[in-house]
């Protein structure tokens, strides 16, 4: 009896945890859901081609677009690449070709640390050493803090990518008699590509959608600007002055923004997942 | 004896080591071997000798000076933000963080409601998305039919891919009025005796502030933990059903029990991202220095005083004070990193040698 009570109470406990793991799952991915069908139906009614070719209107007149943020998220995102892909990489082939030592642990759990850092710690940074420094808010400024947030992050997968290239890959360039700088350069990094790729393309997206390390440095610009010395607007900041601003047309053009914007970084990690499965089959065959 | 050959052992060893190990390739380009003639540029090699300009080993200090900028990055972090605080430190010392009056016009600074705000806020995150999150990676790892999995585990990433404003302006305007509406009739109603839920309820409060974070945090907890799971030996679970175990029970003995030290690391990294949690806590929060009893009372975070005021500051006592906030931030969330990555590190590496045994 007691027996037969126990097993019964075993087997409810077993479908009931399985219920609950599920249920919740379940809330997970409706969040998820629910926060893009809100984008969708708040933002798409919005995005036209005068959302993607003006300026932001004076307040008060209805309509304007977010071109300028669009091109100033380009040109920071751009810049920010251009510091942080090469150091990052430069980085990512220390750890793992030179890095298998305890300076190496060293550089590993720093860069570990640095990705955990708050974003808006390291506004703070590139707004004291290049805003304070040079007496203006700048394009350049935000380039820095989106540089520095993107190395750890790209050091960390390229090292981990390059781990994944066998052994006996480099010992049979070392074989052929070829430097070592040209193994790791031509053999080594050309079989990890695809991968480093997908690790620089996310963090891209990570480091796309950031909005606390440029409030302090590229500081956001209603108007045209493509000097890397001058303030600049950028899509993230856009979104974040219009959602706090109280007219409803800027409400809407920041739900409009964030579409462009999630848009933008789900198509990237899409890309990236559509790179790294094919190149895994080509790898596999 | 036993030294002696040990002694001979090694140069031999490594030795036959040499043509496989990384360095200019000197065996190959030496005289001894003309035959290889596919080798030019490691016949190139004696006549660079082992300078400091031989392409190796500029290579690897280019490499090492890249390595380098990660310590440099946080060496000027520290540095900037020690430099830049110091006016507030001299002022208020460890006073600073004891009082909570912030009024930036008579000069009074004192970090106590943020600091009360970060770890409320943090906490409430915590609360919320630590079961949610175990039990997404519960569910993807140990019982969700196969077809399910893929799609869950995008979800999550996705999860983690919207980028913080989007968040914030989702808050903003669908989960404040959801809130205020709907949730917080009921938890007056039925939870009121507890003390933290009373007060009226204006929307943008501590509540919505954890709630967004929670939604935030659940992608990096649920992703570490599913990657803890997976590090759990196989025979653990099979050990379990072989003793007539259920499924759950299976999970509770075999797998959850041997995985705890990596979850609770990835809790720990879920906070230490909420405790940096910035623009989506600015955008709800209320923006109210207070030390408030209610979880429907407005608040103040430490990131997100930084983000709403740094630029209207303007005198130097002010900017320091903001950065001194920042300095504590960058502080704390190392710890909690750090912390955290050992957890996940004695975790996952301590396992796979278990797993071989």
């Amino acid at each position: 009896m007691s027996s037969k009570y126990l097993q019964f109470r075993r087997r409810v406990t077993d479908y009931f945890a399985t219920f609950v793991a599920a249920l919740l799952s379940a809330v997970v991915v409706g969040t998820l859901l629910a926060i893009f069908a809100y984008l969708i139906v708040k933002g798409a009614g919005s995005v036209n081609w005068a959302f993607l070719t003006h300026t932001p209107k004076p307040v008060g007149e209805i309509g304007g677009g977010m071109a300028n943020a669009i091109v100033g998220s380009t040109l920071i995102l751009g810049m920010g690449s251009l510091m942080g892909i090469p150091f990052g990489i430069g980085a990512g082939i220390y750890l793992a070709e030179y890095g298998r030592n305890r300076f190496g642990a060293v550089i590993r759990f720093t860069a570990d640390v640095l990705n955990g850092v708050p974003s808006i710690v390291i506004g703070l940074v590139a707004y004291g050493l290049v805003v304070f420094t040079e007496g203006h808010f700048s394009a350049f400024a935000g380039a820095v803090a989106l540089a520095i947030m993107m190395i750890p992050m790209v050091a960390r997968t390229t090292e981990q990518m390059l781990l994944l290239v066998p052994q006996a890959v480099r010992e049979a360039a070392f074989g052929l008699g070829i430097p070592q700088w040209r193994t790791t350069i031509s053999i080594t990094l050309a079989t990890a590509r695809a991968g480093i790729l997908t690790g620089i393309m996310l963090a891209f997206a990570r480091i796309a959608g950031e909005t606390a390390p440029l409030m302090f440095t590229a500081l956001g610009n209603q108007f045209w600007s493509f000097s890397a010395n001058q303030p600049i607007a950028a899509v993230p900041l856009q979104i974040y002055t219009y959602a706090l601003s109280p007219y409803d047309d800027w409400h809407r053009q920041a739900w409009a923004g964030a579409l462009v914007l999630v848009a933008l970084i789900v198509g990237t990690i899409s890309l990236v997942r559509f790179i790294f499965a094919r190149s895994t089959l080509r790898e596999a065959r | 004896m036993g030294a002696s050959d040990r002694h001979i052992s090694i140069p031999e060893r490594k030795k036959n080591g040499q043509p496989f190990s990384p360095g200019p390739a000197k065996p190959m380009g030496s005289p001894e071997s003309p035959k290889i003639s596919l080798v030019s540029t490691a016949q190139k090699a004696p006549a660079w000798g082992r300078s400091l300009f031989n392409p190796d080993s500029i290579f690897k200090g280019l490499m090492l000076v890249a390595a380098l900028a990660v310590l440099a990055v946080v060496g000027l972090t520290l540095s900037e933000l020690l430099q830049r605080s110091v006016l507030a430190w001299q002022k208020f010392g460890f006073h600073f963080f004891a009082t909570s009056a912030w009024d930036p016009v008579a000069g009074e600074f004192g970090a106590l409601p943020f600091i009360f705000g970060t770890i409320v806020s943090s906490i409430l995150a915590l609360l919320i998305a630590v079961p949610l999150a175990v039990a997404v990676a519960v569910f993807v790892t140990e019982m969700c039919p196969k077809p399910l999995r893929k799609p869950i585990s995008f979800a999550t990433e996705l999860l983690a891919a919207i980028p913080s404003v989007i968040y914030g302006l989702w808050a903003m305007f669908i989960l404040v009025p959801l809130l205020r509406i709907h949730v917080a009739p009921m938890l007056t109603k039925y939870l009121s005796w507890t003390g933290v839920f009373s007060g009226p309820m204006y929307g943008y409060s501590m509540l919505a502030a954890g709630t967004v974070m929670a939604i935030m945090i659940v992608p990096i907890i649920s992703s570490i933990t599913r990657e803890v799971l997976a590090v759990v030996p196989q025979h653990q679970r099979e050990a379990a059903l072989a003793l007539g175990a259920t499924r759950w029970e299976m999970i509770r003995i075999g797998v959850l029990k041997n995985a705890r030290a990596g979850i609770i690391g990835a809790i720990i990294l879920g906070l230490g991202r909420a405790l940096g949690e910035t623009i989506a806590v600015t955008l709800v929060i209320g923006n109210t220095p207070q030390i408030a009893k209610s979880l429907f009372a407005p608040g103040y975070t430490m990131a997100s005083v930084i983000a709403n005021e740094f630029n209207e500051a303007t005198d130097s006592l002010y900017v320091s004070a903001l950065i001194e906030i920042g300095l504590v931030l960058f502080i704390v969330t190392v710890i909690v990193n750090i912390l955290a990555q050992l957890l996940v590190w004695t975790a996952t590496r301590g396992a796979p040698a278990r797993a071989n045994v």
